[in-house]
């Protein structure tokens, strides 16, 4: 089987400062790989990599074997879904429009449209007939963070990325939203790069786990064996999950 | 450009009427008077916001794309707006071209006048979309021209809207000085009330621009009000 997205040693930098050191990474088809370390490690810069919002300054990212230099920039990011923590709604959009803006973009007409967006609502677990016709501001973050998905999901893309998707809500939506990130994977297959700094997540998320550490792979693992892995850096992150709370 | 000049002298009918007497004949035609030199006015505060708008707009656009022409477009505009607007006016009349005594160099001084708060707001209202949305918009796939017309001037739009209002208002009240090179307006019985201490004249004048003012600025408000929604 073909990488969908993959790493040929892609370095990035900016002036003197490597941000990101030689990377080398696949990722398969239908698999979750997750992006994981501290601040600052360089996982949101590998991230923008895949979609051309940034490009190596050394080596490669390929998307369906292809160099991402290689592909015209509106069509790559058009494949890709992308989510980011901030959401990043059109305020000016209802939630029907938000979710329809790559497929008007394609010139789908509207009620091929209206159909896909009302399937994408259900599929996040939005009512269409209760949100449809909402602004973003009449939404609260679990919801917004569902329509970013949705919104994502829109075109169909071969490939999602998600930057710390669901890390500006509340733990309780956390958990529920993460629930449907796995029920959308079992129905629907998709690749995905997913970044985040929580460790708990990516272990619940991963099919495997990318840690890496001051710009460079650390380790790659499935959460299995990521559980007893013995570099430094993985260890930092296990104890983050044995630390037991013992209140007052 | 020519063009341009040609089609303001084609409103020559409207505009370019021959000024009322200079001689008060009496209360009778003063309020046929007032009537067409406030045409006169509005004529003259349309055509220079028209003009203003069509260059500060994309003026304002452009700089948020050119960081480094920033300082010049804005210092020209600023520079434009420090000059005594009774100087800048009397300033255009020597200048080829655009000057001489008349209507096209008043529309030139207030067009001038007028670009400051457009190229600000244009410039403040699209740096000021949140750069998630921003981010999004370019993740998804939009080209820079749909990203400019679908998400930055739509979110843009009150604050563009606000600075519009603003020269509107503005370019309403300057205009009065347009009647000192000629430019015709309420202007022409402010100063003819000036130069006759007649304070009914100086009324005639100053209440029809108020008046304009106001409603400029009301209707201009409600617009700003419901583009949100």
């Amino acid at each position: 089987m073909s990488a969908v997205v993959e790493f040929r040693a892609a370095s990035y930098r900016i002036g003197a400062r490597e941000i990101l050191k030689s990377l080398t990474l696949s990722v398969e088809p239908g698999e979750t790989l997750v992006l994981l370390g501290r601040s600052g490690s360089g996982k949101t810069t590998a991230l923008k990599m895949v979609n051309g919002l940034l490009f190596p300054s050394a080596g490669d990212v390929l998307v369906d074997g292809r160099p991402t230099a290689a592909w015209d920039p509106v069509r790559l990011k058009r494949r890709i879904g992308y989510v980011i923590q901030e959401i990043g709604l059109f305020p000016h959009y209802t939630v029907a429009e938000n979710v329809g803006v790559v497929p008007r973009l394609e010139n789908w007409d509207a009620p091929r449209i209206r159909a896909r967006v009302e399937t994408l609502l259900r599929q996040v677990g939005l009512d269409p007939e209760q949100f449809a016709a909402r602004y973003p501001a009449q939404l609260s973050g679990g919801q917004r963070q569902r329509v970013g998905v949705a919104r994502a999901l829109a075109a169909d893309p071969s490939v999602l990325l998600f930057d710390e998707p669901f890390g500006a809500v509340d733990p309780v939506t956390r958990l529920d939203l993460q629930k449907q990130f796995l029920d959308l994977r079992r129905d629907l297959g998709k690749t995905a790069i997913f970044v985040t700094h929580d460790v708990r997540e990516a272990l619940m998320l991963a099919t495997r786990i990318a840690l890496l550490r001051d710009g460079a792979l650390e380790l790659l693992a499935t959460p299995r064996q990521f559980l007893d892995a013995t570099d430094p850096e993985a260890r930092a992150f296990q104890a983050c999950l044995d630390w037991k709370v013992d209140p007052q | 450009m020519k063009a341009m000049w040609g089609s303001l002298s084609g409103c020559g009918g409207l505009l370019g009427r021959p000024a009322p007497a200079i001689l008060w004949t009496g209360p009778s035609t003063l309020p046929a008077e007032i009537a067409q030199l406030t045409l006169d006015h509005l004529t003259l505060v349309l055509v220079s916001m028209a003009i203003a708008i069509a260059v500060a707009v994309p003026a304002g656009i452009l700089i948020t794309r050119r960081a480094a022409w920033r300082p010049w477009v804005l210092g020209f505009a600023n520079v434009m707006q420090t000059i005594p607007s009774l100087a800048l006016f009397g300033f255009l009349i020597p200048v080829p071209l655009i000057g001489g005594i008349g209507k096209r160099t008043a529309i030139v001084a207030l067009v001038l006048y007028a670009l400051l708060p457009i190229l600000r707001n244009t410039l403040v209202g699209i740096l000021g979309v949140d750069a998630a949305v921003r981010e999004s918009a370019v993740a998804m796939g939009m080209t820079g021209s749909q990203l400019l017309w679908r998400v930055e001037i739509p979110l843009a739009a009150r604050t563009i809207l606000a600075g519009i209002r603003v020269a509107t208002v503005t370019t309403i009240g300057t205009a009065t000085i347009a009647a000192a090179i000629g430019g015709g307006g309420l202007g022409v019985f402010i100063f003819r009330g000036i130069a006759s201490v007649d304070t009914a004249q100086i009324l005639a004048g100053a209440v029809p621009a108020a008046c304009i003012a106001l409603a400029a600025d009301a209707a201009l408000g409600l617009l700003e009000r419901r583009w949100r929604n």
